[in-house]
């Protein structure tokens, strides 16, 4: 029944890849010149895939919505990046960080490509420093780490809490100087709006350009897809107002596969909502968690005076707080994956815990690491024998602002409360998302010649995302991946030619695009996009969010379908198509997450187990932990598109694993 | 060189010269300002140095031209500056709050400086003409008046009567100090000499410098005006 | 809360601008500027009024997109923050704003609030970059740097280039930018084998974006949300200084 094939090397896990790009078809230096490469994003993954191309001779274009390159959303990434580098000479090794991102992802990631991801992530490491990105370092020089959740070594290299930034502007370096050397064409301020696919090829992309309206036609032998992930179908996410789905969307539509779309992760540490003005939410970054003891009140009268105003987390004496992690998890404590510290937060708070006005708020406790941990080791270095509380929090707080002294800003700016003084608070929000389009071993879609890398795909995080890993997959696939598994495609490309934009198929595809558009711009609605954005994502949160059962997912896609209906008679989209108009490019995006919307509740509602960032309320052990049925649901979940309105067809990778022994996944 | 990075085109480049220009203008002014000084102390010293200022070839005819040279270069070369910064910003803001990030000196060096280049032209109608006239066009390098004494004290002690020009003198030397409050830092940074440890130090230098020269030439004007 | 806006709008960069008035209510301490701006865009919708064009995208401080010239200073009047990280506890109820976008020759406006800043990508297109190809570099811990470098580097790299410095200054001169990049790549060993080329064609690239010159007010360095250092202007003039008599070009 499947029509899908994962093209996995064969050969022993460690050797697969070394094996792979032994044998891989190559395209020779003359013919790369002549072989047209897109890229859309400039994230992480798409930045350093269009870099590493045009290095290699290939003509390359790269498009972006934002006003340059360096904006792309992976800037905004605060704690680290994994290598298996066993530096700190703590244990680390290549298969270590392969088994701990499987089991991280409750075994429902692909083996081969996790192994792949393990494989190269040294080399990251060592391409980034060679770029000039500033890693924080150690006294002697060398390079220093810190420990993530989910696992038990210190493998992520970090600077500061800005990894993401110095990471991207790494890789949008490497992007420059190939545009200045006119290997890369620039296109900022475009969106892609349809791929074009040419006798079942991808063969190019529809764009608009955002300044002056303008639908443009681009051509090009291979489409990457490097936009990112989805988790703006939320509303509120952490993730950059202009993050959107629309590329894989229109790739699905247009026969890309979508792997698991149910699959979203839940951040544990991030502000809480304070109105409903929100736009956004902002995260705190996971490396917290290193120095920050999370924990509620023990007695729910203590709780109820803190969310009424009445007294605040300093006043709560040591042995009336429950540290509910370090409780429930001894073996990690703090630093138990994403999903596990995220439902535990709900679960404290739905039980009348929460330490804010709405009750959906855990504490982030810095004292005792700063006084205990950081002043000690400080008093001690500068020859302080006994020194006093105040002496250890003065000492430990100049340690603490090295290291989070940009996220304590932040957290500041934001909430008006000095973290250095009571205890953070944070929430769970959206953040990522695993699920993505469904990609093989070379990272190809179900349309030859369309790649997915980064978020964009479905491929190495499974059911849940380590931290740190995110960046760490992005640069994977685009500094070491694609350059080797798109030459396997390419080779055959060689006698293609340049190939033309006024073709049929370029005709049909920007003619819907323009029938869209136009609508938007004379449709008399009366509601704004985000008008339906918000409904749709309150929606979402409620029923597709944290926990899932089945009859909110199944209310969810009957809402959905409804609001999808009221938008498309309601919208109101002021302006017009021919100038610089945000409110358009908006609306664009949101028909499109009504659509994904639905996918994604499908999808959950389709899979009966709990399994990392899916947790269904109907699955789950009697300690309230995820419940998997590695019998009945060990596959990628892969949708094809099958018409408007029509239920998509479910296809399904059986994940074979060789090398893992599945076991029910314990932090404790 | 190739052109684009030559010493004269680069917008840095301009900024050395400003620097350089500025800082020589700085040791002149010293200089200068000693040679006042002993003009409340000593007549004769005065006198003396006057003379050997005014007579020999040396500072006369090089190292003079020179002075003049980077007076004119610093002014221009400000003026021309001002013109590109501005063209830099050509639709201004319709509300702006410099003071919030920046002092007075450091936005209006150019009004400061335009002040100072009236005064410079008072100054030299004042001193530099009569004397190029007297040394040069009527060829007496002798510097007596018709006594036999030196005559430069007492020329000096004469502008100084008109309580007018003192008045524009000690204007003049108001927004010298403000230009030199911001300059003599300024000269530093730009030419990158800059360091945690010594940093400060210029600063703390270059304000005492900017205030002290001023209100040094100040005093004197006004001890000659009432000691008259 | 209620606010007199005054915001600048300007149909693209072909026609002249002018502030123009709007009153908008009910705004909570809590909320970040750009979403009392949202609130007031999602009125105009309402009203069938076209919305006010501005740019942002993270909203928490590190793309560097959103760019507001907030009551005659850039990001508005907190130091060390980007306009979307400011809240409208910094305001008070009556208060007007005026609202405009950067403004610089080399910043040519789009729309209302929004600027074209990719002035900056071909600066850093003309040498902000350690040209080394994928692939080839050693292991990350064969040339140690010492922490004081390492740490000085990544200050200058935390740099947003979101343009405050641009915008704030008098001059409209983006030297706290391109210094930020020539300082934290001349800091690292890596970086140090183009060092010269690089300050000699980024300064070039700069000039030739119409910036105006640094006339060392510091306004930038109090400006920028990232808190770039000054010091970082000092050793870019440094660096030029002995690239402009030492190379070869």
């Amino acid at each position: 029944m499947t029509k899908i094939d994962s093209k996995i090397p064969q050969g022993t896990i460690d050797k697969k890849w070394s094996d792979y790009k032994s044998h891989v078809k190559l395209v020779n230096p003359a013919n790369k010149r002549a072989i047209d490469i897109i890229v859309v994003g400039s994230g992480l993954a798409g930045a350093s895939a269009a870099a590493s191309l045009a290095e290699m001779g290939y003509s390359v274009k790269v498009f972006c919505f934002q006003d340059s390159p360096r904006r792309a959303h992976s800037i905004a990434a605060q704690g680290g990046i994994n290598a298996a580098k066993n530096y700190k000479n703590d244990g680390d090794s290549v298969f270590r960080l392969f088994y701990d991102t499987i089991k991280g992802g409750d075994y429902r990631a692909r083996e081969a490509n996790v192994h792949r991801l393990a494989e190269v992530s040294a080399n990251i490491i060592d391409q980034c420093v060679a770029q000039g990105v500033p890693f924080a370092r150690d006294y002697g020089g060398l390079l220093d780490n810190r420990s993530f959740g989910g696992t038990q070594v210190q493998r992520t290299f970090y600077a500061a809490g800005q990894t993401g930034q110095q990471l991207l502007l790494g890789a949008y370096s490497a992007l420059s100087k190939e545009i200045a050397k006119g290997s890369i064409q620039m296109y900022n301020r475009h969106e892609m709006m349809d791929v074009v696919v040419i006798n079942g090829k991808a063969r190019g992309i529809i764009a608009r350009n955002l300044v002056n309206g303008k639908i443009e036609r681009f051509s090009g032998h291979a489409v990457l897809l490097c936009t990112g992930g989805y988790g703006n179908v939320f509303f509120l996410s952490t993730n950059a107002m202009g993050s959107n789905a629309s590329a894989a969307w229109k790739a699905y539509k247009r026969g890309a596969f979508f792997g698991n779309p149910c699959y979203t992760q839940i951040h544990p540490t991030c502000i809480p909502v304070s109105g409903d003005h929100q736009s956004k939410l902002t995260l705190m970054s996971e490396s917290l968690r290193n120095d920050g003891r999370i924990w509620v009140p023990k007695k729910k009268e203590d709780a109820i005076a803190i969310q009424q105003g009445k007294k605040t987390g300093n006043d709560i004496p040591e042995e009336d707080r429950d540290y509910y992690l370090e409780r429930r998890y001894p073996a990690f404590g703090n630093l138990v994956p994403r999903d596990v510290a995220s439902r535990a937060a709900k679960e404290r708070c739905d039980a009348g815990f929460g330490v804010n006005a709405t009750g959906q708020a855990v504490f982030l406790d810095f004292a005792y690491n700063l006084k205990y941990k950081y002043g000690k080791t400080e008093a001690t270095k500068k020859g302080i024998h006994s020194p006093s509380e105040q002496q250890l929090y003065d000492l430990g707080k100049e340690v603490v602002k090295e290291k989070y002294g940009n996220l304590f800003d932040m957290y500041m700016q934001i909430t008006g409360e000095n973290p250095y003084e009571i205890p953070m608070k944070i929430y769970p929000a959206v953040h990522y998302t695993m699920g993505g389009l469904w990609v093989d071993y070379n990272l190809m879609t179900t349309v030859p010649g369309l790649y997915a890398l980064g978020e964009a795909n479905f491929s190495d995080h499974g059911a849940n995302r380590l931290g740190a890993s995110a960046l760490m997959q992005g640069l994977a696939d685009g500094y070491f991946v694609i350059p080797y598994t798109i030459g396997d495609y390419l080779a055959d490309e060689i006698r293609t030619g340049k190939i033309p934009t006024n073709t049929p198929e370029f005709d049909e595809a920007e003619k819907i695009v323009k029938e869209r558009i136009h609508f938007f711009v004379t449709n008399e609605g009366s509601k704004s996009v985000d008008h339906f954005h918000k409904r749709l994502g309150k929606i979402m949160w409620d029923k597709c969010g944290m926990a899932r059962n089945e009859k909110g997912l199944k209310e969810a896609i009957e809402e959905i379908k409804q609001i999808r209906l009221e938008f498309w008679k309601e919208v109101k989209v002021p302006g017009s198509d021919t100038e610089f108009n945000p409110e358009l490019d908006k609306a664009t995006r949101v028909a499109d997450f009504l659509e994904l919307a639905e996918l994604m509740c499908t999808d959950a509602l389709h899979r009966n187990e709990s399994c990392g960032g899916h947790f269904r309320e109907e699955y789950q052990t009697e300690e309230g932990e995820a419940k998997r049925d590695d019998e009945h649901f060990a596959y990628v979940a892969a949708w094809e598109f099958k018409g408007n309105e029509i239920q998509p067809q479910l296809h399904k990778e059986q994940l074979v694993f060789e090398n893992i022994k599945l076991v029910q996944r314990s932090y404790k | 060189m190739s052109e684009q990075t030559g010493l004269l085109k680069s917008s840095l480049s301009k900024k050395y010269l400003m620097a350089i220009s500025g800082l020589f203008l700085i040791i002149f002014l010293t200089q200068h300002f000693i040679i006042n000084l002993l003009s409340v102390f000593s007549a004769d010293a005065f006198n003396n140095t006057s003379h050997f200022m005014g007579t020999n070839p040396l500072i006369q005819f090089v190292i003079q031209p020179i002075l003049i040279l980077g007076v004119v270069f610093h002014f221009v070369m400000g003026f021309l500056l001002e013109k590109q910064n501005r063209a830099a910003r050509p639709q201004k803001y319709a509300f702006s709050n410099p003071s919030a990030n920046s002092t007075w000196m450091s936005r209006y060096m150019i009004l400061s400086g335009a002040v100072i280049f009236w005064f410079l032209a008072l100054h030299f109608y004042d001193f530099w003409f009569p004397e190029i006239n007297t040394k040069f066009i009527q060829g007496d390098m002798s510097g007596l008046n018709i006594d036999g004494n030196f005559r430069y004290h007492e020329e000096l002690l004469h502008k100084f009567t008109n309580p007018i020009r003192v008045s524009i003198y000690i204007l003049a030397f108001i927004f010298l100090s403000l230009h030199l409050l911001h300059g003599f830092q300024s000269a530093f940074q730009s030419l990158g000499a800059r360091h945690p440890k010594y940093t400060p130090c210029i600063k703390n230098l270059g304000t005492l410098y900017a205030v002290a020269i001023p209100l040094g030439f100040a005093i004197i004007a006004i001890y000659h005006f009432f000691s008259h | 809360m209620k606010l007199l806006l005054k915001i600048w709008r300007q149909k693209n960069a072909n026609t002249q601008g002018k502030l123009v008035e709007y009153v908008v209510d009910h705004v909570s301490p809590d909320m970040s500027f750009l979403e009392m701006l949202d609130v007031l865009n999602e009125n105009l919708v309402d009203k069938n009024e076209e919305p006010i064009a501005f740019d942002h995208d993270c909203r928490e401080g590190i793309c560097g997109m959103c760019s507001l010239y907030i009551n005659g200073r850039a990001h508005g009047p907190q130091t060390g923050v980007t306009t979307c990280q400011l809240h409208m506890r910094s305001f008070k109820d009556g208060d007007t704003i005026y609202i405009e976008p950067w403004k610089a020759n080399g910043f040519p406006v789009i729309k209302d609030l929004v600027v074209d800043r990719s002035a900056f990508d071909r600066i850093i297109q003309a040498g902000g970059y350690v040209s080394v190809n994928t692939g080839a570099a050693q292991d990350a811990n064969c040339i140690p740097v010492s922490k004081q470098d390492a740490d000085k580097a990544f200050s200058a790299a935390t740099c947003i280039g979101c343009g405050a410095c641009v915008a704030t200054c008098k001059n409209a001169s983006a030297m706290l930018f391109v210094s930020a990049k020539v300082s934290q790549l001349s800091l690292l060993p890596q970086g140090k084998i183009e060092a010269k080329d690089r300050v000699l064609n980024m300064v070039k690239q700069m000039d030739a974006e119409g910036f105006g010159n640094c006339t060392n007010t510091g306004a930038c360095e109090i400006e920028c949300p990232k808190g770039i250092s000054l010091e970082n202007i000092a050793r870019m003039n440094r660096e030029y200084l002995v690239a402009t008599i030492t190379s070869e070009k």
